[in-house]
């Protein structure tokens, strides 16, 4: 993964987001207290926030310029999200939320199979059910395998384990690994928890106050 | 129930339904801009939305008079060109009840919309869908039960509609009489069984409507 994130400046209610980072990673973690600012970093990346200044580079493909104006849709950013509180859909079915991101996708369709998908992550049996009865922990794949399903070029993953207890998080981290070593889709991985950074990470951002104030190789 | 009042009946039902099926576009165009963006402004919308809701009908229907009668704007350019009349017509029912229905409609599907979680939407867009599928397939999936609901007490409010009917279509049995005007003129002419016959049948319609309305708001807050 190469992503530059350059002049990075939002403001944030009692801090600024300003960062200046390459990240070239397979797996980034973004470590840091609550409120550090991580949540709205992944925001401004997947452009669902709009920043005062930022360069964003994502490979060759320049997603946010600000000082040319130039800003790639969110929709277009082929940049998959998994946000702290999964979003997945509650009124469609596990297999239409997994589909959901293989439609308006055109040329990346190919990328990784439905049943490859399903099968790493063992969602096969779970296709037809609503998403409102699943498990925290089976919940937690079917947003991986949908973000995975719309072929994104980088994932970003808010504190995907948060929610869990350390049983069901021992049972998810093997996951994570596959999709890395699997997929080789790069990830930025937000998290607080050392432990998940040593287990999936390459190489650690700290952040601080809406800065990163520390990188560490692992 | 004479034939005549099973007709009278009939009308205004149609005629309510009618008005809130066409303001359904707006309505739900209106309520999302509202619930999902700001613009400079927007309070001077948010407020015209709902002035049909504190102004006096009678005061709306003279608006509404100005604007379609065959001098007026609309009304002018629909009688010059197409030789159609609005005023004092099925037609001035029709759009007088859909005004007056409409900032009900608003501020149901507004408030229905503002509870669908902002950031389902935007997790659709990081999975390639455009605007418009997002509120095809999420927002308006989500905000169903609150717009429906809605729509049930948009014509509610149209069936019961007087003052700004009296005004645009007036009274003309057959023709522009509604329950509510025809319940006037009977009372006022001293028919008291029709007037009330009619009444019972308003009562039991508006009671249906707003309870259909009501079981559709709490199945939306069950759903949550």
């Amino acid at each position: 993964m190469n992503l530059l994130l350059k002049r990075i400046l939002l403001p944030l209610t009692d801090f600024p987001l300003t960062v200046d980072a390459e990240i070239q990673s397979q797996v980034t973690a973004i470590f840091g207290p609550s409120g550090a600012g991580k949540t709205s970093l992944l925001d401004l990346i997947a452009g669902l926030r709009h920043p005062q200044s930022a360069f964003v580079q994502l490979g060759d493909r320049v997603l946010t310029d600000t000082a040319t104006r130039a800003n790639v849709p969110t929709r277009h950013r082929q940049i998959g999200y998994v946000p702290q509180d999964l979003a997945l859909f509650p009124h469609l079915s596990v297999r239409q939320n997994l589909l959901y991101g293989c439609k308006d996708n055109p040329g990346s369709s190919s990328l990784f199979s439905f049943a490859h998908v399903i099968q790493i992550l063992e969602i096969g049996s779970l296709t037809d059910r609503r998403v409102t009865n699943l498990s925290g922990g089976e919940k937690q794949r079917v947003a991986l395998a949908r973000a995975l399903l719309a072929s994104p070029q980088l994932l970003l993953l808010d504190e995907p384990l948060a929610s869990l207890d350390t049983v069901l998080k021992s049972k998810i981290i093997p996951y994570l690994a596959r999709i890395r070593d699997e997929f080789h889709v790069p990830m930025l991985f937000v998290t607080h928890d050392w432990h998940e950074v040593q287990a999936l990470c390459g190489e650690a951002l700290i952040m601080e106050r809406g800065s990163i104030v520390r990188r560490e190789r692992l | 129930m004479t034939g005549e009042e099973c007709q009278l009946l009939w009308f205004t039902a149609w005629v309510s339904a009618l008005s809130t099926i066409l303001m359904l576009p707006f309505g739900l165009a209106t309520a999302w801009l509202l619930a999902r963006h700001d613009w400079p402004g927007k309070s001077v919308v948010e407020t015209l939305v709902s002035l049909p809701l504190v102004m006096p009908p009678v005061a709306t229907g003279l608006i509404l008079l100005q604007i379609l009668g065959e001098k007026g704007a609309v009304g002018g350019f629909f009688y010059r060109h197409f030789n159609l009349d609005i005023a004092f017509t099925w037609r001035g029912v029709l759009i007088a009840l859909a005004v007056m229905s409409f900032p009900l409609l608003v501020r149901s599907t507004r408030v229905a919309f503002e509870q669908v979680n902002p950031r389902l939407e935007q997790i659709a867009r990081t999975l390639g869908a455009s605007n418009t599928r997002v509120f095809w397939t999420i927002t308006l999936p989500l905000a169903a039960h609150g717009v429906i609901g809605g729509m049930l007490l948009a014509f509610a409010r149209a069936l019961g509609e007087f003052g700004a009917t009296i005004m645009v279509a007036g009274y003309i049995s057959g023709r522009t009489a509604t329950l509510s005007t025809e319940i006037y003129h009977a009372f006022n002419n001293g028919d008291d069984a029709h007037a009330y016959r009619l009444l019972g049948m308003s009562v039991a319609l508006a009671f249906l409507a707003v309870w259909s309305s009501e079981l559709f708001m709490r199945r939306r807050k069950t759903a949550k």
